[in-house]
């Protein structure tokens, strides 16, 4: 469903990312993994229409989408994770997932004015949606706190929650592990597995828990210096020796 | 401490007499036909080396003065109080405003009629200043332009009424669709800017409406403005003495009341007031819409907001367009309690006031502001012996509320959605 080609990305003098090819298919898990610095960001921050590349093509479901505003992208199914959590944190919880689902809201301006039936049974539905998502996540005892003053790895499934109530397709998740206790990694080793099994959405993984990124990835593309390193099966990539060149010369 | 902050206070010492000195010290005097420059009195001059001496002794000491003052500011036993349950603070605000609303609608028939025409002046101010809450406090966009808009709606009246003899009653939708068309064909381009960007450009957007007014002679008199502006009538009665237009009837005939000039003026204020309870509701109900969290959102993290899929273009402009609404709202009526408008009107000045009413008030705080309104614009009337000193005195009142309060009189608090069923 999304095909990368040639994708290139330069600042200036330093190009962060070289050539860098990959491919999702429906109802897959495919990571992204290499060092620090090596570009994997840049290469979300390209398909989801923050930086316009300056080279290469982004193809969602046959439409080229490289250069397109975010917001369109956004509407599109294409919706992702930060790897520097995203909240509005001076919002509620709750609210944080009700703005994700207010794409369009000239349409019911008047309407919400005169507060008319159709107008009060969408909110109750976004509501309804943010609550199961929140129950899904564990976090429904927390709907009326501020998000801000959430605990880190409770933070992190938030912003999933308000991924998933926009019903994406594609979910671009940027090291959602990092900060997290083993306990919590487990939870969202799990909760990943389920969005793609229950929920019928592929994910795109930036990943840099090394058990999580194999135990879960169905492929896995690395990148190095912005350059592609390799890619493949997660058994083959755990023997290829360029790979364990890279991250033992990062270690 | 003392030591370290000498340098500094001789500095700002000699600022205030290099800036102060030849402005204050000096006096442009005509002899014959030439103007010459001479001296002030002795008086005078004391008087700057006072203020250099003030000066120098406030720079030397300030750390001490802030910190007593600050200390100060901590004795308020409001100051630190845990904050307000939501649902009592919904019910304490709405009191409060109905309470406001009630005794708005009682007073001018026991007020004089100076008193009511200026509460309809500070109640358009109120209509201004809310519609500005929207912009800048709501959705974060500073615009300093503001009363650009609030001009297309005098002039759409003037114009209408002069041109096509329109009545206040259609002129009203009228003006305030067409100042809400303005701030969306020039939100538009200029929305995509930030910040001071964003500030500069809708001041010039705000001056070129004003200089197009006033050069546009052969339509809108230009310097002269537009006169005789009618009156609202209420059912086809006029609040004249005389009826003016054919077909409608005299208020006091009808009603078989002795003329009295002041009906006219409870009139428009009671038009005025429901005008400004219409806005104040809309706004609140914005707030508590999918728009109303949009704002918001996009005021506390764009990127995020629009990773969600929210368009910033149409966010922001939807909260210009509505402000803009409300100016031209206040423009209509405005025109109508003047019966005259002319440019002059339209100064940056005013923009900055209203701008001043939503800081002073807490930015997106609706009650504050409707408090600063009042504040701002009955001061300087009351106080019209200092009239001279009047933007002085405003000046100075900013700098302190930066100081103690930066927040404004009753900051922002907003209303949360809340999801009750928690099984
Ligand atoms: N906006 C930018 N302007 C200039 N350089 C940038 C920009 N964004 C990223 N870079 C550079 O591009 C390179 C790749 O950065 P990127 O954030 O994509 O790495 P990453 O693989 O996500 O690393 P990490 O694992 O630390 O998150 C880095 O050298 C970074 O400094
Ligand atoms: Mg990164």
């Amino acid at each position: 469903m999304l095909e990368v080609q040639n994708l290139s990305m330069r600042f200036g003098g330093l190009l962060a990312v070289d050539q860098v090819s990959m491919d999702v298919q429906e109802h897959e898990i495919v990571s992204i993994i290499g060092p620090n610095g090596a570009g994997k960001t840049t290469v979300f921050n390209c398909m989801s229409g923050f930086y316009r590349p300056t080279g290469g093509k982004i193809l969602y479901r046959g439409q080229e989408i490289q250069g397109k505003p975010d917001h369109k992208i956004s509407r599109m199914g294409l919706v992702r994770t930060f790897q520097h959590v995203r909240l509005f944190s001076r919002m509620t919880v709750v609210e944080n997932l009700l703005v994700a689902q207010h794409r369009h809201l000239n349409t019911n301006l008047i309407a919400g004015l005169l507060n008319t039936p159709s107008y009060r049974k969408r909110e109750q539905k976004s509501l309804d949606r943010a609550a199961y998502w929140l129950d899904r996540v564990g976090l429904l005892e927390l709907a009326n706190r501020e998000a801000g003053n959430l605990a880190y790895g409770q933070q992190r499934r938030l912003e999933i929650a308000r991924c998933m109530v926009t019903e994406p397709e594609l979910l671009m998740l940027d090291e959602p592990a990092a900060g997290l206790n083993p306990n919590e990694t487990r939870e969202l080793n799990e909760l990943i597995i389920s969005l793609k099994e229950d929920y019928n959405v592929s994910i795109v993984l930036i990943e840099h828990d090394m058990s999580l990124v194999m135990d879960i990835s169905d492929r896995i593309n690395v990148i190095n210096q912005g350059r592609p390193l390799a890619s493949g099966k997660p058994e083959d990539i755990q023997k290829n020796d360029d790979v364990i060149k890279a991250y033992l010369g990062e270690a | 401490m003392v030591a370290r902050n000498f340098g500094h206070a001789l500095f700002c010492a000699m600022i205030t007499l290099i800036i102060s000195y030849p402005i204050v010290g000096f006096d442009l005097v005509f002899t014959g036909l030439s103007l010459e420059l001479q001296q002030v009195e002795a008086g005078t001059i004391a008087g700057i080396l006072l203020a250099v001496a003030a000066v120098f002794v406030f720079q030397l000491f300030r750390p001490a003065i802030m910190g007593t003052l600050a200390r100060l500011v901590g004795l308020n036993p409001l100051a630190n109080r845990p904050p307000m349950e939501q649902n009592k603070r919904l019910k304490l605000e709405r009191g409060a405003l109905t309470i406001i609303v009630l005794l708005a609608l009682i007073w001018p028939f026991m007020a004089s009629r100076g008193a009511v025409d200026l509460a309809t002046l500070v109640l358009i101010y109120v209509i201004l200043a809310l519609g500005l809450n929207v912009v800048v406090g709501l959705a974060g966009l500073l615009d300093l332009g503001y009363v650009a808009f609030y001009a297309v709606g005098a002039y759409t009246f003037g114009l209408l009424s002069q041109y096509l003899g329109v009545s206040f009653w259609v002129a009203l939708p009228l003006g305030a669709l067409l100042a809400a068309l303005f701030g969306f064909v020039l939100g538009f381009p200029v929305l995509r800017l930030r910040g001071d960007y964003l500030a500069i450009v809708t001041l010039g957007f705000g001056e070129i409406i004003r200089i197009v007014l006033n050069n546009l002679t052969s339509i809108t008199g230009g310097p002269n403005g537009i006169g005789g502006i009618p009156d609202p009538t209420l059912f086809g009665m006029e609040f004249g003495r005389r009826v003016k237009e054919e077909g409608n009837a005299s208020f006091h005939e009808v009603f078989n009341l002795p003329y009295e000039s002041v009906h006219k003026v409870i009139f428009l204020y009671l038009i005025t007031l429901v005008l400004a309870v219409f806005t104040l509701v809309v706004i609140r109900r914005l707030i508590r819409m999918p728009v109303g969290r949009s704002w918001e959102a996009l005021r506390e993290d764009e990127i995020a907001a629009r990773s969600l899929g929210l368009s910033r273009t149409a966010v922001k402009l939807s909260a210009f367009t509505i402000g803009a609404f409300f100016a031209g709202f206040a423009g209509t009526i405005f025109a109508s309690k003047q019966g005259f408008i002319s440019p002059e009107s339209f100064v940056f000045l005013e923009s900055a006031i209203i701008l001043a009413i939503v800081v002073l008030g807490g930015m997106g705080s609706q009650i504050g502001v409707i408090l600063a309104a009042i504040a701002v614009t009955i001061l300087p009337e009351l106080a019209r012996e200092f009239s001279e000193y009047r933007m002085l005195i405003f000046g100075a009142a900013m700098v302190m509320m930066m100081v103690w309060r930066p927040q404004g009189l009753l900051p922002m608090r907003r209303i949360h959605v809340q999801l009750n069923r928690l099984e």
